[in-house]
């Protein structure tokens, strides 16, 4: 079954067109890696898939009773977030910004459901520290953390484990595993990295030969 | 020395100075964080040379209330930069840059310039000096101009604790944000406007040179020391205030000039934050 499917979509930034007609679905519950080389657009499929960029022409259907709010993406880390002052905790409930307009507080469910999402990821125990402070896997692990709070249904990830060590990065693969497994999440994945894609997903999308 | 201070306190002008001086760096230091962490600390500096440049243009065309040309041209140019690029991948980066730099050397040419040749009072020199470091204008201040700024800087803080936490969120991923659903494009406005409201506000304090320091150091100061966004925020406010009525008393007292007293108490400030945490790196 589809759970989100794309239309003749027309991706780009101003004039130029990064992704031209392109039809594609995503099955329900799959675990699908997407790779490519630099510039060839995955970033900005994903990016077209978390609502971040309005498509051109043509659209994304959401199926399967998908809601918009049941997505979580992670975008790749910027430099100015690397030294941001702010505690764990403050940015992963960020995330529930989108629910209502006015949250001058967060109440005791949405709480609960962060604690919840940062015990997912491996990160309750740096609920109180400075993110700026935390070493390069942790920092992807509590923005997972992030986009799992966001969404129920669908992970959209950007290069997860970019600059990690090996050791870290794979912390980060048995994470991503086990939400796709005991979980039932779906899972979109932006990589590098082949050999990994070849060993956890269910299906990869290249490309490179898209464009050809 | 305390004596000489509450003979001045009866004026009712040093007061009007000590309330303005008190809410506008709040207001500065608050905003002041998000675009240091944007990374937009410039747009605040070539903001304040619009300010100038807008001010020019008022004393040329002799407007009763020249708040009415500074404010609207300034949010223009404040949506213009901070609101610039449509596809929102990397914000302002290199072009903006350079825009910056442009509109601000420009808007302060154009400023000195309309002055000289459309100038009304012989002391032109003089004229330029106080709009650019303050000079003693804020002692000079009507209550009408006191009165603008309570109700201006009221705005700036009720908007700001209202959206506090969907600043955080834009501030810290703009990107992620959006894609939860935040109308992002309308919250950007909202900080453009609210920051050209402070930055005019703040030229009346220190002057259009200065204005930045007064937006930029207090969050600098809080982000040596302090650890999360909170913190940090409240941090900010009260070494941002502190720092503006030392500033002023010290100025009233030795008779120096009021924008230059209140950016060097931050400096001063800047260098406590900064000595602390590196002596708490050392222990660590």
């Amino acid at each position: 079954m589809f759970l989100l499917k794309c239309n003749k979509l027309t991706l780009g930034y101003n004039n130029k067109d990064i992704l031209h007609s392109f039809d594609y679905g995503i099955h329900s519950g799959e675990y699908l890696c997407i790779i490519g080389r630099n510039g060839c657009g995955k970033t900005t499929f994903l990016r077209g898939l978390a609502g971040v960029l309005r498509p051109k022409s043509g659209k994304i259907e959401l199926c399967d009773n998908l809601r918009r709010n049941q997505i979580g993406y992670l975008p790749q880390i910027t430099i100015a977030q690397k030294d941001f002052p702010a505690s764990v905790e403050e940015i992963v409930l960020s995330a529930f910004q989108g629910k209502s307009l006015l949250l001058p507080f967060y109440g005791k469910a949405l709480r609960k459901r962060a604690n919840e999402c940062l015990e997912l990821t491996r990160t309750e125990n740096l609920r109180k520290e400075s993110f700026r402070e935390l070493s390069g896997g942790q920092k992807q692990r509590v923005l997972l953390a992030r986009a799992l709070c966001a969404a129920e249904r669908l992970l959209l990830l950007d290069e997860p484990v970019t600059g990690l060590d090996p050791e870290s990065s794979q912390n980060m693969y048995n994470i991503i595993k086990d939400l796709h497994e005991y979980k039932n999440m779906t899972i979109v994945m932006v990589t590098h990295d082949i050999d990994a894609a070849r060993n956890n997903s269910t299906r990869i999308l290249n490309f490179n030969e898209l464009m050809q | 020395m305390l004596d000489k201070l509450f003979f001045y306190l009866d004026f009712p002008f040093v007061r009007y100075a000590i309330i303005v001086g008190t809410l506008i760096s709040l207001c500065s230091s608050l905003l002041g964080i998000t675009l240091v962490l944007k990374r937009y600390s410039y747009i605040g500096d070539g903001l304040s040379h619009v300010a100038f440049g807008a001010l020019a243009i008022a004393a040329v065309l002799k407007v009763t209330n020249n708040m009415f040309i500074i404010l609207p041209v300034t949010i223009a140019v404040a949506i213009l930069l901070l609101c610039g690029s449509k596809d929102s991948r990397s914000g302002i980066q290199i072009k903006g840059d350079a825009a910056i730099a442009m509109v601000s050397a420009g808007a302060l040419a154009i400023g000195y310039l309309l002055m000289n040749i459309f100038s009304s009072s012989a002391n032109v020199a003089g004229d330029v000096c106080t709009t650019l470091f303050g000079s003693m204008s804020i002692l000079t201040l009507k209550p009408t101009d006191v009165y603008l700024c309570v109700i201006l800087s009221a705005i700036v803080l009720v908007t700001f604790a209202l959206f506090y936490h969907k600043i955080f969120a834009i501030t810290f991923d703009e990107n992620f944000t959006r894609a939860t659903g935040v109308n992002v494009n309308a919250f950007n406005l909202l900080i453009a406007i609210i920051i050209a409201a402070i930055i005019v506000l703040a030229m009346n304090l220190v002057g259009a040179l200065l204005v930045s320091a007064l937006v930029v150091f207090p969050a600098l100061s809080a982000m040596r020391v302090f650890k999360s966004f909170f913190t940090v925020t409240v941090a900010a406010a009260v070494i941002s205030i502190v720092c503006s009525l030392t500033g002023i008393i010290i100025a009233i007292l030795a008779g120096t000039p009021v924008g230059s007293t209140i950016v060097a108490a931050d400096i001063v400030a800047f260098f406590i934050c900064y000595t602390t945490s590196f002596i708490r790196c050392r222990r660590a």
